[in-house]
C-alpha cells in the first residue's frame, strides 16, 4: 500500500487542475471508475492477509471518499463559473431605453372635462348632451331670452338661418331635459359651444360646462356651497372663493363667481389683471320663466345653476397662456398632457 | 360707462376712499373693469400764456415762444404745429416732473435756449391726443397749478353695467345704489322749472304711441352757441369718454351721463309745421348726423316735421335739422321710447349710440320733464337765450305699467337660504326707491320709474341679496335622497375608448366643427353642408359632414412643424343633412401617417400601412367583445384610395370607413407621406356585448397547417369565414399566418398559409376526427378558389 499516498496526491493535483467537466469525468473515471487506479487498489485488497485488510481496506476508502467529495467540489465550482461566465456574457445595457414606449393621451379639454364630471358625480349629477346646432326656442327664448333682448348682443351667436343657430352655451341641454325628465335632477351638461368672435383670448368654439339642479329644497346657500366646493377640489387649494351679482336672463339672482388668483394668491399679478381675481363662472337660481317655459312648478320646485369655460378652467390649473393652443392641435403640445 | 369719482361724490360722497368704493360697486352688481386715474402723474405744471412764437433759427419746424408762467416770462422752444400768440396751454416748469419720471431741466434746442415745456394732453397722461398742444380756455388763470384748475386729482370709475341696471346709466343711479350701500344721503341737482320768458310752442303729435308715449319738448330762442360750455362740464364729459362739441352737444350728454336721459336738439328754424313721432315709411330716407344715408323700414320710428324724418327715434339725429355753429333757435326734446320696441332698431343699421344704448335698455319714463328743465338751466347759462314753456305730450294707455309686487318672507328663507329681519327688509327696498307696505307674511311694494328688471318675486330677492352682499349669505352643502344610478354594462364609456387609444398611441385632437368647403369637398363632394350665415372666415364656413378634413387639417400642421409621425383621433359631432332632416351623429376619427414606432435603437423601423390603422381599429372593436361582429368590404370614398378603402359595416349597417388617403388628395394638400384615415359612428363602438362564460377544454389541442396558392382577388376574410364552416365542429381557431406575393409565385396568384386548430370538450381529438376535417377544407379551396396546395 506504499503507493496509496503519491497516488492520491496525484489525484488531488489532477482534480484541482480540471479545468472543465470532462477532464473532472475523466478524472472519475480513471480513479474511481470500474477500471480506476483506487478501484483496482480495492479489488487489490484480496491479496492482503485477513489481518491487514480491514486497516487497508479502510485506507482505501477513506481516500476513495476524498476524492469523490473534491471531484463533487471542483465540478460544483465549475459549474458555477460556467453559469456566471454565461450571466457575465448575456449582461445587457438595462439603461437603454425599451421598445415601443410611447403612449398617446387625451386632450387638456378632456382632461378637464372628466375631472369636473367626476367631482360633480360624487354627488350625484349625471352627464346629459345634446345637440350643437340648435333651434332658436331652446337657445335663447325658453332662456327668458326673447328676440331682440340686449343680452343676445352678449352672445355673438353664429346663425344657420333666422331660427337655427349654433349654441351658444350648452344651457339648451338643460332646457331639453327640463322638458323630458321629472324633477329632482341633477345634471351637468359638458359640449361644445360656439360664439363669432375671434382674438387673442376668444375663439369661435370653446367648451363649457353648465351645471342644472332641481329640488323641493334648493337654496342660494346650497349654490354657494356647491360652488365653493368644486372649485377648491378642481384647484385642490383652499382658494377664497366670491359671488358678485351679475345678471343672466335665466337666473334670479345672478352670480359671477370669482375666485382669489391662482398664479399670485391674490396679491396682483399679470393673470389677473392687478386685481387678485380671477372670474371662473357664473351661475344664479334658476329663473321662474325659464321654469315656466319647461312647466316646471316654479312653487314647488327651486334650483340652481351654473356654468363655466372649460379652456379657461384648464389654463389657470396648467398654467396655458393662449387659448388658441387647444385647437392647433400641435403635437408639442397635447403631448404635455 | 365711465364717471369721474368727483362727479360721483358731488351727489354722494360717503367717508370711504376710492379702492373701497370701487369693492363696493362690485360687489353690489356694478363691476368696476378700470380705474383709471384722470392724468398722469405730474407735478410742476402750471397754466401758461404764449405771448409772442417766432421762428428758430436754426429748424423749421420748431418756434421759439415767449411764454407768461405768472410768475415770469420764459423762453421755451416748441415743436407743435399749433403754438401760437395768445394760446394758453399746459406750461411745465423747469424742475417739474412728468408721466414716467420725466423731470424737465433747461436745455438747448438746436442752440436755443429753452426754459420749460409745452404740453400736449398724452404728455400729461390727459388723454392720447398728441397732435398738438392742449388748448386751455381763454379765461384760464395763467400760472395756476393745472391739477389744481383742471380739478385732475380725480379716477374715473369704468363700469361694466349688465343690461338690467339702465337706471345706473347715469350719475343719479349710480348714486342712489353708493347712497343706499353706505346709508348716505344723496344730494341730487336741481332740476327746477325754468320760468319761460317766451310763449312759444311747437306742435307735437304722438302717432305711434306705442313706441312713443311720453315727449317732451321745448322752443328756446336765441342763443349764442360761439360760446364754449364750461371746463367744469368739459372736464366731466373727457373723463367718460366724451369730446367737447359745442355747447348744445355738451349739454345734452352731460345731461345724459348725469340724469340717465338721452336728449336732441334739432335747429328749430329748419323744422316745419310740428313735431310728428311716426313709424317711417318703407324706404323713406334720412341722412343721419354721422353723414351716412339709410333706408328706413316701416318698423322704424322717426321724429319727423312735416316735411318728413328728421330723426331716427332714439339712435341718431337727422343732418337736415342738426344745430350748426350759427344756428340761434332750438328745439329740444326729451322722449321716451318703449324698449322692446326700439330693440334692436340700431343693430339692424349696424350701429350702436349712447342713446340706443339707454333707450333699448330702457330710459326712466317719468324723467323727461326734469331732464328738460336741467338742460334749458345749462344752456341758458351757457349760451343765453329765451326758454319758450315745456310742451309735453303723453299717450296714458301706452305708458309702462309698474303693477305691485308681492314679497312673501317664507320665500326668502326658502330660496336665499337664510332669515333677514323685516326692518332690514324694508330698508334695503325702500333705499331703492320701492314704495314698501307690509302685508300678512310679507310686503307688497311699488316699483319706480326707473327700474325695468323688477316685475316679479324674484326680482326682489335679488335686489336683497345683493344689496345685503352675497358674500354674507350662508352657504350650506346639498341634501339629496341617495339612489344608485343604473348602468348599462353592455355599452362602453367613452373613456374607456380613449384610454385604449392613448394606449395604442393617439394623441386626442380637438378640431373646429366648422371647416373649409373646400377641404371638405375632398372628402364629401356630394353632400351640401351646412352652411353658416356669418362665419368668421372662408375657411370656417361650413359645418362638417366628416371629422376627416379637420383631422387631415392637424396632421398637415404638425408635419410642417417637422412632425413625421402622427397619430390623432377626434370625438365630436358630424352635421348631415338629408332628407329626413338634420342629422348631428357622434362619431369617432383616427388618422396616422410616418413611421410604425418612433424613432429608436429598438424599435421597428419602417413606414405605417393600412393595416397598422387597421390592426388599431380592430383592437378597439374587440373593446366591445363582439368585433365579428364588423366586416371590412371592399370599397371608395371621395379623397381615399380606391385600391386602399374598405367600408365597415356591422349587422348590414353601414358603420364607418377605413382606407388611405387618396395620393391626389395627398398632393393637393402638400402632404408627401401616405397618410391613412378611418371613420365611425361612435354609437356602433360603444355597443357592445357581454361577457358569457363557456367551460375551457381539458384535453389537448391538434393543429394542422395548410400553405395554398390562389387568385390574388381573393379577398381573404370570405375564404376564411368559409373554411371556418367547412371545418367542422372541432375547429377552435382559424389563423391566417402568412401571404406571400413575389418570387416563385405566379404574379396573379398569392400563396396562403393557415392555421387551423381543434379540440373537443369531452375527449382526446385523433387523425381520425381531424383528417376528414382537414380534408373538407381542401376540397372547398380546390373548387371554389382553384387553390393548389404547396407541400
Amino acid at each position: 500500500m506504499e503507493n496509496l499516498e503519491p497516488l492520491a496526491d496525484a489525484a488531488k493535483a489532477a482534480i484541482a487542475a480540471a479545468d472543465d467537466a470532462a477532464a473532472l469525468e475523466q478524472l472519475r473515471v480513471d480513479y474511481l471508475g470500474k477500471k480506476g487506479q483506487i478501484t483496482a487498489l480495492l479489488k487489490g485488497l484480496g491479496k492482503l492477509s485477513a489481518d491487514e485488510r480491514p486497516a487497508a481496506g479502510a485506507q482505501i476508502n477513506v481516500v476513495k471518499q476524498e476524492l469523490q467529495e473534491l471531484i463533487s467540489a471542483r465540478k460544483a465550482a465549475l459549474d458555477s463559473a460556467a453559469v456566471n461566465a454565461r450571466l457575465a456574457a448575456e449582461t445587457i445595457d438595462v439603461s437603454a431605453p425599451g421598445r415601443d414606449q410611447s403612449c398617446g393621451g387625451v386632450h387638456p379639454v378632456t382632461r378637464t372635462i372628466e375631472r369636473m364630471e367626476d367631482f360633480f358625480g360624487s354627488i350625484g349629477f349625471e352627464v346629459r348632451e345634446g345637440p350643437e346646432i340648435e333651434d332658436d326656442y331652446h337657445n335663447f327664448e325658453a332662456l327668458n331670452i326673447p328676440a331682440h333682448h340686449p343680452a343676445r348682443a352678449m352672445h355673438d351667436t353664429f346663425y344657420v338661418d333666422e331660427h337655427t343657430v349654433l349654441r351658444t352655451h350648452t344651457s339648451p341641454v338643460q332646457v331639453r331635459v327640463m322638458e323630458n325628465e321629472e324633477p329632482p335632477l341633477r345634471i351637468i351638461c359638458p359640449g361644445r359651444v360656439y360664439r363669432c368672435d375671434s382674438d387673442l383670448t376668444h375663439t369661435p368654439m370653446f367648451h363649457q360646462l353648465e351645471g342644472l339642479l332641481i329640488d323641493e329644497q334648493s337654496s342660494f346657500a346650497d349654490l354657494k356651497g356647491v360652488i365653493g366646493e368644486f372649485l377648491r377640489a378642481f384647484f385642490e387649494r383652499d382658494l377664497e372663493v366670491r359671488f358678485r351679482p351679475s345678471y343672466f336672463p335665466f337666473t334670479e339672482p345672478s352670480a359671477e363667481v370669482d375666485i382669489q388668483c391662482v398664479n399670485c394668491g391674490g396679491s396682483g399679478c399679470r393673470v389677473c389683471s392687478q386685481t387678485g381675481w380671477l372670474e371662473v363662472m357664473g351661475c344664479g337660481m334658476v329663473h321662474p320663466k325659464v321654469f315656466e317655459f319647461s312647466n316646471i312648478d316654479p312653487e314647488k320646485y327651486s334650483g340652481f345653476a351654473f356654468g363655466m369655460g372649460v379652456e379657461r378652467l384648464a389654463m389657470l390649473r396648467y398654467g396655458v397662456n393662449d387659448l388658441r393652443l387647444f385647437f392647433d392641435n400641435d403635437l408639442r403640445f397635447l403631448e404635455q398632457f | 360707462m365711465k364717471i369721474s369719482e368727483q362727479w360721483l361724490r358731488e351727489w354722494v360722497d360717503p367717508a370711504i376712499d376710492t379702492d373701497t368704493l370701487a369693492r363696493q360697486l362690485t360687489m353690489a352688481g356694478l363691476e368696476i373693469e378700470a380705474l383709471e386715474p384722470v392724468a398722469g402723474e405730474f407735478s410742476g405744471v402750471v397754466v401758461g400764456e404764449i405771448l409772442e412764437a417766432a421762428p428758430h433759427p436754426d429748424a423749421d419746424r420748431l418756434r421759439v415762444c415767449r411764454v407768461s408762467s405768472g410768475a415770469q416770462e420764459l423762453q421755451i422752444v416748441c415743436g407743435a404745429p399749433n403754438a401760437r400768440a395768445g394760446l394758453k396751454a399746459p406750461l411745465a416748469t423747469v424742475g417739474g416732473v412728468l408721466p414716467g419720471d420725466f423731470r424737465i431741466k433747461q436745455a438747448k434746442l438746436r442752440g436755443v435756449e429753452s426754459q420749460g415745456m409745452l404740453c400736449a394732453e398724452a404728455e400729461l397722461g390727459l388723454s392720447e391726443a398728441n397732435e398738438g398742444l392742449m388748448e386751455l380756455a381763454a379765461d384760464a388763470p395763467v400760472g395756476a397749478d393745472l391739477r389744481d384748475y383742471l380739478g385732475l386729482d380725480d379716477t374715473v370709475l369704468e363700469i361694466g353695467l349688465t343690461p338690467n341696471r339702465a337706471d345706473c346709466l347715469g350719475v343719479r343711479g349710480i348714486a342712489r345704489e353708493v347712497g343706499l350701500l353706505n346709508d348716505c344721503a344723496v344730494q341730487a341737482v336741481s332740476c327746477a322749472p325754468v320760468a319761460p320768458t317766451l310763449d312759444e310752442t311747437f306742435p307735437v303729435e304722438l302717432l305711434a304711441p306705442q313706441r312713443c308715449p311720453h315727449f317732451v319738448g321745448r322752443v328756446i330762442r336765441g342763443v349764442d352757441l360761439s360760446r364754449p360750455s364750461p371746463l367744469w362740464m368739459q372736464e366731466k364729459l373727457r373723463r367718460s369718454g366724451l369730446r367737447s362739441i359745442d355747447a348744445v352737444v355738451d349739454v345734452t350728454n352731460y345731461v345724459m351721463l348725469e340724469l340717465g336721459q338721452p336728449m336732441h336738439a334739432f335747429d328749430f328754424d329748419r323744422l316745419r309745421g310740428g313735431i310728428r313721432v311716426r313709424c317711417a315709411q318703407a324706404g323713406e330716407k334720412l341722412r343721419l348726423l354721422d353723414g351716412s344715408e339709410v333706408e328706413l323700414h316701416e318698423d322704424n320710428l322717426v321724429i319727423a316735421d312735416h316735411d318728413g324724418a328728421a330723426a331716427l327715434a332714439g339712435i341718431m339725429g337727422g343732418e337736415h335739422s342738426a344745430v350748426r355753429a350759427d344756428t340761434s333757435n332750438l328745439f329740444m326734446e326729451a322722449a321716451f321710447f318703449t324698449p322692446e320696441l326700439i330693440a334692436g332698431k340700431a343693430r339692424a343699421f349696424g350701429m350702436h349710440t349712447d342713446a340706443s344704448h339707454r333707450f333699448e335698455r330702457g330710459v326712466d319714463f317719468a324723467l323727461q320733464v326734469q331732464a328738460m328743465e336741467r338742460a334749458t338751466q345749462l344752456l341758458l347759462e351757457i349760451v343765453g337765450g329765451q326758454a319758450g314753456p315745456i310742451i309735453e305730450q303723453t299717450a296714458d294707455e301706452a305708458m309702462p305699467q309698474r303693477p305691485d309686487v308681492t314679497l312673501r318672507a317664507a320665500r326668502i328663507g326658502k330660496l336665499l337660504g337664510f332669515e333677514l329681519p323685516a326692518a332690514e327688509v324694508e330698508r334695503i327696498l325702500s333705499g331703492l326707491g320701492l314704495g314698501v307696505t307690509a302685508i300678512d307674511g310679507g310686503w307688497t311694494c311699488t316699483v319706480p320709474s326707473w327700474r325695468f328688471d323688477i316685475a316679479i318675486e324674484a326680482d326682489l330677492l335679488e335686489e336683497l341679496a345683493r344689496v345685503y352682499g352675497y358674500n354674507r349669505l350662508p352657504q350650506s352643502s346639498i341634501r339629496a335622497d341617495l339612489s344608485i344610478t343604473r348602468h348599462d354594462e353592455a355599452r362602453l364609456s367613452l373613456r374607456h375608448l380613449r384610454r385604449h387609444l392613448g394606449g395604442r398611441d393617439y394623441r386626442e385632437a380637438i378640431t373646429y366643427s366648422f371647416v373649409d368647403p373646400a377641404l371638405q369637398a375632398i372628402f364629401d363632394p356630394e353632400l351640401a353642408p351646412v352652411a353658416l350665415a356669418n362665419p368668421i372666415s372662408a375657411d370656417m364656413a361650413v359645418m362638417r359632414t366628416s371629422l376627416l378634413p379637420g383631422l387631415v387639417g392637424a396632421v398637415l400642421r404638425n408635419v410642417n412643424r417637422q412632425q413625421s409621425r402622427v397619430r390623432l383621433y377626434e370625438c365630436g359631432l358630424r352635421f348631415l343633412p338629408g332628407p329626413d332632416g338634420l342629422r348631428q351623429v357622434p362619431t369617432l376619427a383616427m388618422v396616422m401617417t410616418g413611421p410604425r414606432q418612433s424613432e429608436s435603437w429598438a424599435n421597428a423601423t419602417g413606414a405605417s400601412d393600412f393595416f397598422d390603422l387597421k390592426g388599431d381599429l380592430q383592437s378597439l372593436l374587440n373593446l366591445g367583445r363582439d368585433a365579428a361582429s364588423f366586416e371590412f368590404a371592399a370599397g371608395q370614398r371621395a379623397g381615399l384610395h380606391p385600391g386602399q378603402t374598405a367600408r365597415i359595416t356591422r349587422k348590414g349597417q353601414e358603420i364607418g370607413v377605413i382606407g388611405a388617403l387618396h395620393p391626389s388628395a395627398a398632393a393637393q394638400l402638400g402632404l408627401d407621406a401616405p397618410l391613412y384615415a378611418s371613420e365611425l359612428d361612435l354609437e356602433a363602438v360603444l355597443d357592445s356585448a357581454l361577457p358569457r362564460f363557456s367551460e375551457m377544454s381539458k384535453y389537448p389541442e391538434i393543429r394542422r397547417d395548410l400553405a395554398f396558392v390562389v387568385d390574388r382577388e381573393v379577398p381573404v376574410a370570405q375564404l376564411l369565414g368559409e373554411v371556418r364552416s367547412a371545418a367542422g365542429v372541432y375547429l377552435t381557431d382559424l389563423t391566417l399566418f402568412d401571404v406571400y406575393t413575389g418570387k416563385g409565385i405566379d404574379p396573379k396568384r398569392k400563396s396562403l398559409a393557415v392555421g387551423l386548430t381543434f379540440r373537443d370538450q369531452s375527449r382526446t381529438l385523433g387523425d381520425e376526427d381531424v383528417n376528414p376535417a382537414v380534408g373538407q377544407v381542401i376540397d372547398l379551396l380546390e373548387k371554389n378558389y382553384k387553390a393548389e396546395l404547396r407541400n
